[in-house]
């Protein structure tokens, strides 16, 4: 029953692509275009002005900044993200001590409740957090340097987002902070449909905490490490640096341009400048990062697949 | 183990699921990272520009002297913000009164970019807008790209009160020039009067037993006492240090003259380069070098800082006049809420002490391609009345354009204040061009780069010069923004 299979496949899916090539693709067509205009944002006039765009941002200090920026957010808060989150979910469900009696694979003492911990981040908004966290760091009164106060560090008063080279890692604490919880439970879950007799062999065979972890639990949760790597890096890219950014460095990002990301800088140019046409033409660098780092993660990624 | 060999991965099958996967989210990949892109042009350019649906001009007469068509429909966007809605409500009711058939459509929102944006781009922004705010459309832009309506019309009609003085005759001085870009025409019409300078407690210096200090040596002697006391001498707004020029630039005036910061407004090569400039950066580089900033200040928000000040952990704030609102839960009853002229160097400098900072805020614009501009621009007159002006200051304790307003109404302690200090000043009021024509380089570059920075005692006065000189000079290379220069 071969005959008319691929008039039924269109058939299905010919509604939703229609309204993805609508609503996604043409806008993202348009954004290029835009990106060949003067377009201010303000106004419906604009004209042609060729590759002006892109050589000006090329010689644009602030763009390359922004885009050093988003690099180092893209390459490095996946794998500080990934790795703690792995490190947890580890400890949460294989790598507690053996108990009499329990099973023979389980999480360290209390680890059920560890998991609501770590997940609640994720239950409040990306703004609140960040929010949150400009207290924190407040030199001044903040909760950071009070403690540090408290425990009689006088000396030690950073100032934490007013100070260059601090406040991109105070930033990216915070992102970090904010994610890391999703990703135990997304760890958890892969971990949990490991076959514990596989864990049973490995102790069987003496194996200790940091072999079961890097000869067991890691090659079998490759897949779900792979797609958590694009899935942050595409967040640190992007939305979620957006906002912290934003709202905790606000204005320009950051002292001295020290936190400026490639889409903050693409809403200040459109929102802030009336310079819509050269946002779009950052928008277009970000794309192509974005594009890039999700090939080379795939690429880097790629293993042989296990089956059990 | 079940792992599978990978030695012949065209023959095993899940080696080839895993190449297709690759490819099926490479696919899902760009799904994810179009829509990163496309939120932009979500506002791209719509319909035409069609002038063709304008309200017809109604007729003109005593009482409507700029023609409003009194049956047509006039819409009005305010900002909503520290000044809140209510005074403009008022308004929108004489508005109303006056043209009984009408009935103005009212909104008041803190996102104005975002709702307007579009609407400029379709052709059909409202009548009026106040645009004000973090999100306030770039007027070099709006003004260059001719979406605004010229005001000449409402300035030289007749005055709400007055039929014999026309509106620009009962306005504070510069207003009308701050709402010119370059030639004749009067895109803005500034609605709140602001006073900027240095804001204390009358209270707390007078603890200390001192005066508001008149020349720097003054000002560091009174920090030192301050600081004997556990008191910083300064703080401002770490986070945005482009709230500095609130008093820096007028010190600068004072120094040097006024022809220093017309110079530095007009971008001139090494205008920064003055000795009135070094003499200032540095006078305030001594603050920092002698400990008189209130420790963390950099890494402050305008709030925090305000906090910080209005609980006595400093003395002195760099602000402007709307700080009185803004901190209203945070000054305490007794605080003695003050503002003064910036302090100077010595007696050699080119102005007298008093010389400030004042200028319009709350800029309001009628569009060009807007149905109703003589119903906006009507709406403005009312606005610039004596009794609607009564009513913005008592309300929401800051002055208006409106020369004069204040009698027989209570003033708040801070108000109170900036009337005093405006009194002082006389002719002697500064209004330094750059933070409402170059925007991100008033901002960014100089506040955040240069000011900030130096302030932090990260660069020398010398650095911070140098710095900030090469920014203007690159503004002033800069095709992509629009160029001014003082008439």
């Amino acid at each position: 029953m071969q005959h008319g299979k691929y008039r039924f496949i269109v058939g299905f899916l010919a509604v939703p692509l229609g309204l993805y090539g609508l609503f996604v693709v043409w806008p993202f067509i348009q954004s290029i275009y835009y990106s060949f205009t003067d377009w201010t944002g303000l106004s419906p006039e604009f004209k042609m002005v060729g590759f002006d765009n892109y050589e000006r941002m090329l010689d644009d200090d602030i763009f390359w900044k922004s885009l050093q920026h988003s690099l180092l957010f893209a390459l490095l808060l996946p794998l500080v993200t990934l790795s703690f989150a792995l490190f947890l979910a580890f400890m949460i469900n294989v790598g507690g001590r053996r108990r009499k009696g329990g099973p023979a694979i389980s999480g360290v003492r209390g680890s059920s409740f560890y998991k609501i911990v770590y997940f609640f981040p994720q239950v409040l908004s990306i703004a609140i957090v960040a929010l949150l966290f400009a207290f924190a760091y407040n030199p001044d009164s903040g909760a950071i340097n009070s403690i540090l106060r408290g425990v009689g560090l006088d000396s030690i008063q950073p100032l934490w987002l007013g100070d260059p080279n601090l406040a991109l890692w105070a930033v990216m604490a915070v992102i970090v902070w904010s994610t890391v919880g999703f990703f135990v439970v997304l760890f958890s879950a892969g971990m949990a449909s490991i076959p514990a007799d596989l864990y049973e062999a490995a102790l069987l065979d003496g194996a200790g905490r940091a072999t079961t972890f890097f000869r067991v639990t890691l090659p079998l949760l490759w897949d779900t490490v792979q797609s958590g790597w694009v899935y942050m890096g595409i967040l640190a890219l992007g939305a979620e640096s957006f906002a912290v950014v934003h709202i905790m460095t606000t204005g320009p990002g950051g002292p001295d341009y020290s936190t400026t990301v490639m889409v903050l800088y693409v809403y200040q140019k459109a929102f802030r400048d009336g310079q819509a046409a050269y946002a779009t033409t950052i928008g277009v660098a970000l794309l192509i990062v974005t594009l890039a780092f999700a090939a080379v993660v795939m690429r880097l990624g790629r293993r042989e697949r296990l089956e059990f | 183990m079940g792992s599978t060999s990978a030695q012949n991965p065209e023959t095993n099958g899940s080696a080839r699921v895993g190449r297709r996967d690759l490819i099926k989210r490479s696919a899902a990949l760009g799904l994810i990272s179009v829509p990163t892109m496309s939120f932009l042009s979500a506002c791209a350019s719509g319909g035409g520009s069609d002038n063709g649906d304008k309200a017809k001009e109604g007729k003109k007469t005593a009482k409507n002297p700029l023609g409003v068509n009194d049956t047509a429909q006039m819409e009005f966007v305010l900002f909503d913000g520290g000044f809140g809605k209510e005074y403009a409500e008022d308004a929108v009711k004489i508005y109303e009164k006056n043209f009984p058939e009408v009935k103005v459509k009212f909104s008041a929102t803190q996102k104005i970019q975002s709702t307007l944006q579009p609407r400029f781009n379709q052709g059909n922004p409202p009548d009026l807008i106040d645009n004000s705010g973090a999100e306030q459309m770039d007027m070099g832009v709006l003004v260059g790209k001719d979406q605004l309506a010229d005001l000449t019309p409402l300035l030289d009609a007749p005055s709400y009160d007055d039929p014999n003085k026309k509106v620009r005759d009962t306005l504070r001085p510069g207003i009308v020039e701050m709402g010119q870009f370059d030639g004749e025409k009067v895109w803005i019409m500034y609605y709140a009067y602001t006073v900027y300078g240095v804001w204390y407690s009358q209270k707390a210096l007078d603890s200390l037993d001192e005066q508001y200090p008149e020349t720097w040596d003054q000002m560091l002697a009174v920090c030192e006492k301050a600081k004997k006391k556990g008191m910083a001498g300064w703080t401002y707004a770490g986070k945005y240090p482009y709230y500095l020029p609130f008093s820096l630039y007028p010190m600068i005036g004072k120094v040097g003259g006024v022809e220093v910061l017309d110079a530095i407004d007009n971008l001139e090569p090494n205008a920064w380069k003055h000795p009135a400039v070094k003499a200032c950066f540095d006078a305030y580089y001594e603050l920092y070098k002698k400990g008189y900033v209130l420790k963390g200040t950099p890494g402050l928000d305008h709030i925090q800082s305000q906090t910080a000040w209005a609980q006595g952990k400093a003395l002195f704030i760099p602000n402007g006049s709307w700080v009185e609102n803004e901190s209203a839960n945070v000054i305490p009853k007794d605080f003695g809420l003050a503002v003064s002229a910036p302090t100077g160097i010595d007696s050699s400098d080119k102005l007298p002490f008093g010389t400030i900072w004042a200028s319009g805020g709350e800029p309001f614009i009628v569009p060009a391609k807007a149905r109703n501009t003589a119903g906006g621009m009507e709406q403005l007159r009312i606005m610039l009345s004596e009794a609607s002006s009564k009513n913005f200051t008592s309300k929401v304790k800051s002055l208006t354009a409106y020369n004069g307003g204040t009698d027989g109404i209570t003033l708040t302690p801070g108000l109170q204040s900036g009337v005093a200090a405006l009194e002082k000043a006389g002719q002697n009021v500064v209004n330094p061009r750059l933070q409402d024509w170059y925007v991100q380089l008033q901002k960014e570059k100089i506040g955040v780069s240069g000011l900030g920075e130096m302030m932090a005692g990260r660069l020398t006065p010398a650095e911070a010069i140098k710095k900030i000189q090469a920014f203007a000079d690159e503004a002033a290379k800069d095709t992509s923004i629009k160029h001014y220069k003082h008439q």
